[in-house]
């Protein structure tokens, strides 16, 4: 297996550098994330979107509002139906307790459908150190498994790869002869990843909802290998986000249409997987065992700390394809397993070790494409400026921005100061300007950021209050007199 | 979405809130603002205490160092709409607007007596575009061009007050103009405040984006309604060398934009040919 170029723990800085300076990056995202964006209007459009928004957005504040109820109703039904549930309070407990599952079950290999929560908790390491082989078979998760990466989109994991690329990957580590050909290069995986289905013992998946009412995990994919992760081994385990759920059967449906719309723009998936428990007696196939894990990490102390919102996300993506930032720098330079504004938003929030997660919700010009795109109309350039206002507030900025920022607002206060520093600004702006044509082409400190790759106007000669008072001579100003 | 102060009978004279980028910058966008208010009658009142609403602070997180801003910007004009001084504030600025209309309630939110003034003026501040076609329902302002004209969708306009049709109508009504619609109107200019500083290399990238979709148009002006997003466009036009520039819809609303002659393209001409006797390296 070919080790990874992308390192996630290098700083905030350097991953942006290394994502802005990568041409092959910048093709590829500006191919993918402009289709799905366009395709999730269209299927939005195609039904009335606002409604469809409007409903699922109720029903998952529902769902946060009666969550204790609702997972408790979860787990009742799974171990009516013959599955077991397991709590699981931070990633290490998920470790402890898959690890468990498949050592009693004597698993040596373990098939998995794409899921965002392990790679969250890191479960495929923790497997692979208890001596077990696990094998992707979401198509992109495979492709970014043999090259050894990270995933960098919520829904598209190998976003960041050109079909070049995947078949590079494919021919160093599958021997496959070269071609483009996307449908010999699905075939070349299908035939390998059905003997690793054939010779599972084990299959984990996420989960892209629970039913409460009927203790029912569903897995929405477009490959089928969702269904042979659940079907094929002797054991099935899920592990889910504790905001994964949903109370009802119609409500899992709603939430179906408003992911397969969001995510992919179909109507419907081409696969849902739908599993209440483990093979009945007479029953063609299924697991022997079926076990759920309930994934905290943070999440509870997301609702409490007022950042609850960002449990209504359903996970479509749609905020990273439409998010201006992302389409630059792509996911992995958010440095999280998470990316995009959602990621920006859940990553500070949840137990994940990031490296510089104090940056991420400075990564958005603040621009709010991410709230017109999500179907649960989470406010995340809301949440982005009160996480920068936690940071702040925890004293995590420079002294350099804090002490301009107090400069800033003191200056702002006075009608005089503010007039004075006008004056000054004018003066110095102008001369710096004169020297460059009109324009300031240079400025010193912090400010050269700017003028790296941007002109700057100078200020006017006459501020527009100057201009005024010399145009209402001798008449009487409303609002002046409050401070005559 | 807060309701908007409806009026009876049309508003007769209002306060300007300038913002301090086109105080301090960008004057005659103020001037073309009171222009075109006062040619529809209204009578335009500018609160000189007035300075910045304090958004570069909370944007970056400062709330702390925002709120004496916010308070500061209430006990301004409240009290003008309060006691009928004015009848609406009217801001040249989508981005302003949105700091002060909607904003505020989320930064004065522990402060219920300062949180309510500040709802009651949000009410009645009005984006100038907003104002023009919603209050007063003028959609011709008299102005011309001669030229092409492209419009930018900037942020807070679009997504946070839902202003789009406004400022196109008036573009529409703008005699001699031809309108063309750019790519991607409505996407980012990269802006954001402190992000173009804060993460300048994304921030110019996204502003290339941007550029490069008003060249594709061939407009010779791109108008848009607010001074912060046409700064980070000029500055990127300028380096650029390109012959666009962006004006903020004042501007071309109140005349005050003349297109310069397009660059007409070079005539191929013939190099000189020299006597034959020379030709061939003869002496």
């Amino acid at each position: 297996m070919a080790t990874s170029t992308i390192d996630l723990t290098l700083p905030y800085k350097t991953r942006v550098k290394d994502a802005l300076g990568n041409k092959h990056l910048k093709i590829a995202l500006e191919r993918s994330t402009g289709r799905m964006a366009g395709q999730r209007v269209a299927a939005m459009n195609a039904v009335d979107g606002p409604r469809l928004r409007n409903q699922v957005r109720q029903m998952k504040e529902y769902v946060l509002r009666n969550l204790p109820d609702l997972l408790e109703q979860l787990e009742t039904n799974i171990t009516a139906n013959g599955g077991r549930v397991h709590w699981a309070k931070e990633a290490v407990d998920v470790q402890r307790i898959v690890v468990e599952i498949a050592r009693k079950a004597n698993v040596q290999k373990v098939v998995k459908a794409k899921s965002m929560a392990t790679e969250e908790v890191h479960l495929n390491q923790a497997l692979q150190a208890a001596g077990m082989k696990v094998v992707e078979t979401d198509l992109g998760e495979y492709i970014i498994q043999l090259a050894g990466e990270p995933p960098s989109h919520i829904v598209a994991p190998v976003i960041h790869r050109r079909v070049e690329e995947i078949s590079d990957i494919f021919q160093r580590e599958l021997d496959m002869p070269p071609t483009l050909d996307p449908q010999v290069i699905c075939s070349v995986a299908r035939g390998a990843l059905r003997k690793e289905f054939l010779s599972a013992d084990m299959g984990i998946s996420g989960c892209n909802f629970a039913i409460a009412e009927t203790g029912t995990c569903c897995i929405v994919t477009n490959e089928g290998n969702g269904r042979m992760t659940s079907t094929l081994p002797r054991v099935y385990v899920v592990v889910m986000g504790i905001e994964k759920l949903v109370p009802t059967v119609e409500d899992a449906f709603l939430q179906y249409q408003a992911l397969s719309r969001s995510a992919t723009g179909q109507q419907c998936s081409v696969y849902l997987s739908m599993t209440s428990g483990p093979r009945k007696p007479g029953d063609a196939d299924g697991p022997e065992e079926f076990h759920v894990v309930l994934l905290d990490n943070g999440r509870v102390d997301m609702l409490a700390k007022g950042y609850g919102e960002a449990l209504c996300c359903i996970r479509c993506g749609a905020c990273l394809n439409v998010c201006p930032v992302y389409r630059e720098i792509g996911g992995h330079a958010y440095g999280s397993t998470y990316s995009g504004p959602i990621g920006a938003v859940i990553s500070p929030n949840i137990h994940l070790e990031v490296t510089d997660v104090d940056k991420l919700p400075y990564a958005s010009s603040l621009c709010g494409a991410c709230r017109d795109a999500c179907p649960v109309k989470i406010d995340l350039p809301r949440m982005l400026v009160e996480l920068r206002r936690d940071v702040v507030e925890a004293g995590d900025t420079t002294v350099f921005d804090r002490a301009g920022m107090q400069a800033f607002s003191r200056m702002m206060q006075s009608r005089a100061s503010y007039e004075a520093a006008g004056g000054l600004g004018s003066l110095g702006s102008n001369l710096l300007a004169g020297l460059s044509g009109g324009v300031i082409k240079s400025l010193p400190g912090p400010l050269a950021a700017w003028t790296s790759s941007r002109d700057f106007p100078p200020l006017a000669k006459r501020s527009f209050r100057a201009q005024w008072r010399e145009r209402m001579k001798g008449r009487k100003v409303i609002g002046e007199e409050q401070n005559a | 979405m807060a309701q908007k102060k409806q009026f009876d009978t049309p508003p007769r004279r209002v306060a300007l809130f300038v913002t301090c980028m086109v105080d301090m910058i960008y004057p005659e966008v103020g001037m073309a603002t009171v222009e075109l208010l006062e040619r529809q009658g209204v009578e335009v009142v500018f609160p000189a205490e007035q300075t910045c609403c304090g958004q570069p602070a909370f944007n970056a997180g400062f709330w702390e160092e925002a709120r004496p801003l916010a308070r500061r910007f209430v006990d301004i004009f409240e009290p003008l709409v309060r006691n009928k001084q004015v009848d609406a504030v009217v801001a040249p600025s989508g981005s302003c607007t949105t700091m002060t209309s909607h904003f505020y309630k989320l930064l004065l939110e522990d402060d219920p007596a300062y949180r309510a003034r500040a709802e009651f003026l949000g009410a009645a501040t009005f984006e100038l575009t907003e104002f023009l076609v919603d209050v007063l329902g003028v959609e011709t302002v008299g102005a011309h061009f001669n030229g092409v004209l492209t419009y930018h969708a900037c942020c807070h306009l679009k997504r946070e007050l839902g202003i789009d049709r406004q400022p196109r109508t008036l573009l529409s009504h703008v005699e001699g103009a031809e309108v063309v619609e750019m790519n991607a109107a409505d996407e980012c200019c990269g802006f954001g405040g402190l992000f173009a500083l804060k993460n300048s290399d994304i921030s110019t990238a996204m502003g290339q984006r941007k550029t490069q979709n008003i060249a594709k148009s061939d407009a010779d002006v791109v108008t848009l309604c607010d001074v912060s997003c046409m700064t980070h466009i000029n500055g990127l036009l300028s380096r650029q060398g390109q012959r666009t520039r962006a004006v903020h819809i004042a501007q071309v609303l109140a005349n005050q934009v003349d297109v310069a002659p397009r660059p007409q393209p070079v005539q191929e001409t013939k190099p000189p040919t020299p006597p034959r006797r020379w030709q061939d390296g003869k002496a």
